[in-house]
């Protein structure tokens, strides 16, 4: 007991298996040296995933690989994976892989006495030897049981086997079938191979088929323990994690406009953050795609390459009808700047889709990709499934920096409903939400537009109505009238109204600093004329002292000089002196 | 481990060319040799060649025959070929295995 746990503690060498997902969901990888047990439902992709190991160990790690089959034979084999752009036939020939088809038919075997399987060790090792394998896949070594009678010596031997595998320092994958009921695999396998055991599942669900993996067990290591949805697709096995174990991407504080400068003004006047994720949602006909298709211009203008996955028009439709609103998307297709990729939803099921669009966002590398919508896409599944797989979705353009725009039907129509409430499981993923709604009023319905949400960035929080015209896309400020919101005529008629009363407040100001001015001239002609009579009255004042002072000096002269007169004449002098 | 068989001008014209196969000389080997070579001078004298191959000795000959187990014997000839695997310590086993019952016939 002892020993086991030391042998557990030191941290596991790992042997990459170069599966897009599955090395992130075991940490790195299967254990180095040990055998692994996949095990799972016939037709689940117990092969595909050994042979990938194989084939990636050999190409990728640079670890030659044997590939035991008991089931079918190494041409068919060949054939089956040719068309995942594996060659079997040239990694033979250069050595990396080597391939062995183990027969055994029960009615060609008469069994008699004593015997042991030392012949296929020594297959094994001739063939380990021969190109110096480091992995090596048994597929599916249960096929044993049915070749031969005695079980116990099988049993045995198989112990021996993986033991033997381990002491050479192989690292396996042993596969095995699913067994009845609770057991996992029909044989037992798992008893003797009990390092890590990875689970394959088939279900369907809808008409629709999934394949799901689970690490049952890994021994030593963290590991993901969810059921995570894998494809085998054009380039081989992907397991999508729901989310890598880790909320761990980097981020950019770098904005990229949306196209719509109103817009980007509501959104902190620079757009969004590159590498975040847009949910456009609204009612049917809010302008949900036109917003998309203006962003997915706008970036082929800065020459950056966006991908563009149309759920319910095909490309052509899309281009043209794109062009009635001033968004002219053919001359990025043609310059292969934009891709279109136009499918019904209901073709595959949802995973099957986020295989697809992994794989084209992987191999056209854009910098943006739009969804339309994903509301067509969840059609059919019930939110708890939709939720993890578009977190998958999301986390994984995150992780590779690239912007998501995705627009989302709403069920709601109108704007007294709650149609934002369909949405709520996918919108706390996304980092901006824009809402577009129809406003009926006065027997027209106009579109608007508001930021429901915007991480990181200050974000208006005002209404705007939307408006889509020959010229393309812009925003106007709605007026509020009484209780509601003015759009469209309603807004005309309101913008008209106050440019009229505007008109006649301007004339209303004239007309007073007129009616000011010939005022003051009147006052001014007043104090004029007050002024002048004030001086005429001085002057007659001044007139009349002159004057009578005059008349006053002339008495004096004249009562001397009678005196005068009087006193030599008339020798009255001494009675007008006395008097 | 020698391989005491008809001469090798007979070797073409023996009715039953037999390859034993197996792991070094072990005892489970060692009785299958010994078994074999009784039930064929038993029954089939003059009729037989048996080839031994140790896959220890040779273990790039184990997959064109499909060995896994061993000791394995194989008959060659007659066609079809005919697989027998243990110490074939059982002569009933083994003549029914090697479909000798009805030559005898």
């Amino acid at each position: 007991m002892k020993k086991e746990v030391a042998e557990t503690l030191p941290n596991l060498a790992k042997a990459p298996t170069g599966i897009v997902g599955l090395d992130e969901i075991t940490g790195g990888g299967l254990p180095a040296g040990r055998p692994t047990l996949v095990c799972g439902t016939a037709g689940c992709g117990k092969t595909m995933l050994a042979l990938e190991f194989l084939v990636r160990g050999a190409t990728q790690f640079n670890e030659p690989g044997v590939f035991m089959m008991f089931e079918e034979n190494a041409a068919e084999l060949t054939a089956n994976v040719r068309s995942l752009g594996f060659d079997l036939d040239e990694l033979v020939a250069r050595k990396k892989i080597v391939l062995d088809y183990v027969h055994i038919e029960r009615s060609e075997i008469e069994e008699t006495g004593e015997y042991d399987l030392e012949g296929l060790f020594i297959r094994l090792g001739h063939a380990f030897d021969s190109i110096g394998a480091k992995r090596v896949v048994l597929d599916t070594v249960e096929a044993l049981f049915a070749g031969l009678a005695n079980h116990a010596v099988l049993r045995s031997e198989l112990r021996r086997l993986f033991r033997w595998l381990k002491d050479r320092g192989m690292t396996a994958i042993i596969t095995g079938e699913k067994g009845d009921g609770n057991a996992i695999t029909r044989y037992g396998l798992e008893e003797y191979v009990a390092d890590c055991v990875i689970i394959l599942d088939q279900r369907i669900q809808d008409q629709i088929s999934t394949r799901r993996l689970r690490v049952l067990k890994y021994r030593g290591t963290v590991h993901g323990t969810n059921e995570y949805p894998f494809l085998i697709g054009a380039h081989g096995f992907s397991v999508l994690p729901i989310t890598s174990l880790q909320l761990d991407h980097k981020v950019s504080t770098q904005r990229i406009p949306t196209g719509i400068a109103r817009l980007d003004e509501m959104l902190g006047g620079l757009g969004v953050f590159r590498g975040s994720s847009v949910l456009v949602s609204g009612s049917p006909g809010t302008g949900k795609s036109s917003i998309a298709a203006k962003f997915i211009e706008t970036v082929c203008q800065r020459g950056e390459r966006a991908l563009f996955f149309a759920y319910e028009e095909s490309p052509e439709q899309i281009i043209r009808n794109m062009r009635s609103v001033g968004i002219d998307l053919g001359p990025w297709v043609n310059k292969g700047l934009l891709e279109i990729h136009a499918s019904r939803p209901t073709l595959l099921g949802l995973e099957q889709h986020l295989v697809m669009m992994h794989d084209l966002v992987r191999s056209f590398k854009p910098t943006v990709v739009a969804v339309d919508p994903i509301s067509n896409l969840t059609m059919a599944y019930d939110d708890a499934e939709v939720k993890p797989t578009l977190m998958r979705l999301i986390d994984f353009l995150k992780k590779e920096q690239i912007t998501a725009v995705f627009t989302s039907l709403t069920s709601g129509g109108d704007a007294t409903s709650a149609p934002e409430d369909s949405q709520l499981a996918v919108s706390s993923l996304m980092d901006t939400w824009l809402m577009l709604r129809n406003v009926e009023f006065t027997g027209e319905r106009n579109r608007t537009i508001f930021v429901r949400k915007s991480r990181g960035m200050a974000h208006s929080n005002q209404v705007r109505e939307f408006v889509l015209s020959d010229n393309g896309i812009d925003l106007v400020d709605v007026y509020l009238g009484g209780d509601r919101v003015l759009t469209g005529s309603a807004r005309v008629a309101r913008e008209a109204q106050e440019r009229a009363a505007a008109t006649l407040s301007v004339q209303d100001h004239q007309r007073k600093l007129r009616h000011l001015a010939s005022k003051r001239k009147a006052i001014d002609a007043q104090i004029a004329a007050l002024q002048a009579e004030a001086e005429a009255e001085t002057e007659e004042v001044l007139f009349i002292i002159a004057q009578e002072t005059l008349q006053e000096k002339t008495t004096h002269l004249d009562a001397d000089a009678m005196a005068q007169q009087r006193g030599s004449i008339n020798g009255t002098a001494g009675r007008k002196k006395t008097g | 481990m020698a391989s005491p068989a008809a001469s090798e001008e007979a070797a073409a014209t023996v009715a039953f060319q037999l390859r034993l196969y197996v792991a070094g000389e072990t005892t489970k080997s060692l009785a299958a040799f010994a078994n074999l070579q009784r039930i064929c001078e038993t029954h089939l004298a003059g009729l037989y060649r048996i080839e031994v191959i140790d896959l220890r000795k040779n273990p790039g000959l184990a997959a064109g025959d499909q060995i896994l187990a061993v000791p394995t014997l194989v008959r060659r000839l007659p066609e079809p070929i005919k697989k027998i695997i243990g110490d074939l310590s059982n002569e009933e086993r083994v003549l029914v295995g090697l479909d000798i019952q009805s030559l005898r016939a």
